[in-house]
């Protein structure tokens, strides 16, 4: 481990539960940022927030997809606030084999949150935006960070998914094989 | 490819099994817009006057509106259709939640049920996947255990499920269809349950496309703050707690008592408190940032209700509204409308009052009006004993089952169906043309962009009319109201006009997915509804694409409205149909309201007996109806409206009984 350290400026989105209303309009337009063309179609399937939402036991609760894990967790544990029971994957924004959950829906690829980083850059990412009811709300502070290890891109991410699935042997023979094709 | 819409219906036959993905025809969108519209035509095409309600033949039609899945906020109400058993009219019945966005993701625009199962089955539609499944464990379970387990044998933890309950199952009549904690009443949970279809579980992760995207998500993104800062739509109850409006004004019991200075500070005050004590959310629907719904957590039962839903209970037991609190969650468990079975409830319990029903009737029937309805709402629900089966059937059937003078206690229906329980003094003209011809059979669904009533003063007036301007169709609005001084004094022209304009809301909100109190609802509280006809056009155009204009949107609610009506009068509506309770108000006057109704006849091109001329239809490019209507000797193809017969006739007289024309 090395000592790199720096002071950031880290943007984060606050979640605040008590003020969500499980519209789920964040969904709606996270993926509408992120089609392409943007805005051209909708698909909450494809968003990068989801509001785990039991309405039995008025849960509602927005998260955002964070990293791609090859390995489940066993999930297994329940948390009890307000009298109400959470299962610790509903604070979970890994991308895991053991739910159905930020994988994009036609290739299974993972999704995650990019805080909608645009050029020009959004005020704050679309989710914040759609929400009006400032359950989500966007914001910056300093941080000193400690660099731990480098940050991969939304395409190596996709392939480091693929290698964990299919092994570095299938994806670099399909990989060749689709550069002769083209 | 096609915008807003997926362009395509899931056909369902559960005598057979086959299902169905089948391309739907562009022309209706133009011509009928999507949800209860597209519907409509539908059932027109495929379901014969002579199908009975319980037959194989009727169709079940769940619709997602035309903007439902966009990023148009407030675009959710689910239209469900069918043949209602009650009225043996088309059943009007909407419900608010996720179901008809969901939808849209997996493909479709709506789905077409007809046929029954052999048993109890649901329906599980993931994407192309669609399933017909076994129901056997989910028989007698409520909405939100029917969930629970449906999401968790399929793993599928983001699906949208509407099912109906116990009351569905042994097709009580005032049986809807539950979807989390919004319901579908007034007519098609009887009809589910009678195809023993417990419910439909949905699941769609496919693209919705945009006719203009960015530009409609701009305008959004600046529509869905106006609607979270505005006070002009979403339920206003939510909020409020002073609820002296349905309290002072509305009728007990069996929809006979008023109780007028009921409401108070120091009761007000205590429902609060109860209300707040218990509450753990207001919660929306998609992609809406209103919080209609409060999610009360109630002596260990969780249930959530909007608007008036909260005093028919206890209204019609004489009750508080912890009385309502009690018994909610257990109807909602049952799946069982609380506007039609209170009112079943409170007339049972007059007529034990009255004698007509005994302690045979009725064993151990308790002595207190509340442990009463629990009795009765057990009955109804089982549909148990000769009582319960009648019960089971709403007011109007159950005074006929029972008999032995229960008819005259069955007080407050119109087209067989339980009105609001509203008794008023003098005549309010366009909510006796609402009352009388409307076809969505309960006034909230009906009434809406004009006021209730006048201001009493020219500087209110003002203010209101100045919010109201942008929304009002057409000047000659915003003057009826300057000019309305009191209730019963308006001209026929003004309550033609205006029950037009509040039906062409609810007509275009029903058929593109709208929610009424963003809408259609709403004007007549505030002024300021963020949908009406001045800026659908442009957000149809948007998310759809086609060329749109208000004149053009306008002809498409009354193409839409024409052929409701052209559905009923096809299974024998008529203007004998057309009456308010008798005593709705307390001052009637015979001949004034059927002049009106002559007046209304005229001006929606309707014969004197509310049948839409050949004309009419042919103008509406709906021939075909007119075609079928002389077929069925409906028409002959003759008839004029009633301004039109009398001028004939006086022709005639002038020339002597010469012929026409």
């Amino acid at each position: 481990m090395n000592n790199n350290s720096e002071k950031k400026i880290v943007k984060t989105i606050k979640v605040n539960l008590d003020k969500c209303n499980g519209c789920r309009a964040c969904e709606m337009a996270c993926s509408a940022f992120h089609a392409v063309p943007k805005y051209s179609s909708i698909n909450p399937a494809r968003s990068r927030i989801r509001v785990i939402t039991d309405e039995i036991n008025d849960e509602y609760v927005p998260i955002r997809a964070t990293d791609y894990t090859k390995a489940g967790c066993d999930g297994r544990r329940t948390y009890t606030i307000n009298g109400k029971e959470y299962s610790e994957c509903s604070f979970c924004g890994s991308v895991c084999p053991t739910r159905d959950l930020f994988k994009d829906p036609d290739s299974g690829l993972p999704l995650k949150c990019d805080l909608c980083e645009d050029d020009p850059p959004q005020e704050e990412p679309l989710c914040v935006q759609a929400c009006s009811l400032d359950a989500l709300t966007y914001e910056e502070v300093e941080k000193v960070e400690y660099e731990e290890s480098v940050k991969l891109s939304e395409m190596e991410l996709g392939l480091k998914s693929l290698v964990d699935r299919y092994g570095y042997q299938k994806v670099t023979d399909s990989f060749a094989r689709l550069s002769r094709k083209s | 490819m096609r915008y807003a819409e997926t362009g395509y219906s899931l056909e369902v036959d559960l005598s057979t099994g086959n299902i169905e993905k089948v391309e739907t025809d562009p022309k209706w969108t133009e011509l009928y817009l999507g949800g209860q519209g597209i519907a409509a035509k539908i059932l027109w095409d495929r379901v014969p006057p002579d199908v009975e309600p319980f037959s194989p033949d009727n169709l079940l039609i769940f619709s997602a509106g035309l903007l439902h899945g966009t990023p148009v906020p407030g675009a959710n109400r689910t239209a469900v259709n069918t043949f209602s058993p009650q009225t043996n009219l088309l059943a009007h019945s909407l419900m608010g939640g996720f179901f008809g966005p969901e939808l849209k993701y997996a493909g479709y625009d709506r789905i077409i049920i007809r046929g029954k199962a052999p048993k109890l089955v649901y329906l599980w539609i993931k994407d192309d996947k669609v399933e017909i499944r076994d129901a056997a464990h989910l028989q007698g379970k409520g909405i939100h255990g029917t969930t629970a387990l449906i999401r968790e044998e399929l793993n599928e933890p983001h699906c949208q499920v509407a099912g109906i309950g116990l009351a569905g199952e042994n097709k009580v009549y005032t049986a809807s269809i539950e979807h989390g904690f919004n319901s579908a009443a007034r007519g098609p949970g009887p009809v589910m349950g009678d195809k023993r279809l417990k419910a439909i579980a949905v699941r769609g992760t496919k693209d919705l496309h945009i006719a203009k995207p960015a530009e409609l998500f701009e305008y959004c993104i600046d529509l869905r703050r106006k609607i979270a800062e505005s006070d002009d739509v979403g339920d206003w109850m939510a909020v409020d707690e002073d609820d002296s409006f349905h309290h002072d004004n509305f009728a007990w019991g069996n929809a006979r008592v008023r109780i007028k200075n009921y409401w108070s500070e120091e009761l007000q005050q205590r429902w609060t408190d109860l209300k707040y004590d218990n509450m753990d959310r207001q919660k929306g629907c998609y992609n809406c940032s209103k919080q209609c719904i409060n999610v009360i957590n109630y002596k260990g039962h969780r249930f959530g209700y909007k608007c008036y839903g909260k005093d028919t209970y206890h209204m019609a037991a004489f009750k508080e509204l912890d009385f309502s609190y009690e018994i909610l969650p257990i109807a909602m468990e049952y799946g069982l409308d609380s506007y039609s079975t209170a009112q079943a409830i409170g007339f049972g319990i007059e007529l034990y009052e009255a004698g007509i029903l005994t302690d045979k009737d009725l064993p151990d029937f308790p002595t207190d009006s509340g442990e009463r309805s629990f009795y009765l709402l057990e009955k109804i629900a089982r549909r148990e004993g000769a009582v319960g089966d009648a019960l089971a059937n709403g007011v109007y059937w159950a005074a006929r089952q029972i008999g032995n003078g229960a008819e005259k206690y069955d007080h407050n229906t119109t087209k067989k169906f339980e009105q609001l329980p509203i008794k008023l003094g003098r005549l309010n003209p366009p909510y006796f043309l609402m009352i009388a011809t409307g076809e969505k059979m309960a006034i909230t669904q009906i009434e809406g962009s004009f006021p209730q009533d006048p201001l009493p003063t020219i500087e209110e007036r003002k203010e209101f009319v100045e919010k109201w301007a942008p929304v009002v169709p057409d000047e000659k609005f915003k003057k009826y109201f300057m000019e309305w001084e009191k209730r019963h004094d308006i001209s026929n022209e003004a309550s033609c006009a205006i029950t037009d304009w509040n039906e062409a809301m609810h007509f275009l909100d029903d058929s593109l997915g709208f929610c009424g109190f963003l809408s259609s609802f709403r004007g007549q509280f505030g002024g300021g509804v963020v949908y009406h006809i001045n800026n659908m056009p442009e957000i149809v155009s948007l998310a759809h694409g086609m060329e749109i204009d208000k004149d053009k949107l306008w002809k498409c609610f009354q193409r839409i409205r024409t052929l409701v009506r052209a559905l009923n009068v096809r299974r024998g509506l008529r203007r004998k149909d057309e009456r308010p309770p008798e005593n709705h108000w307390a001052l009637r006057d015979e001949e004034f309201e059927q002049k009106l109704l002559d007046d209304y006849y005229d001006f929606k091109g309707w014969t004197k007996e509310g049948i839409p001329t050949v004309k009419t239809l042919e103008e509406l490019e709906l021939g075909y109806v007119g075609e079928e209507f002389i077929q069925r000797g409906i028409l002959t193809g003759d008839e004029g409206t009633p301004s039109e017969e009398l001028a004939k006739k006086e022709a005639e007289g002038k020339q002597g009984g010469a012929s026409r024309e």
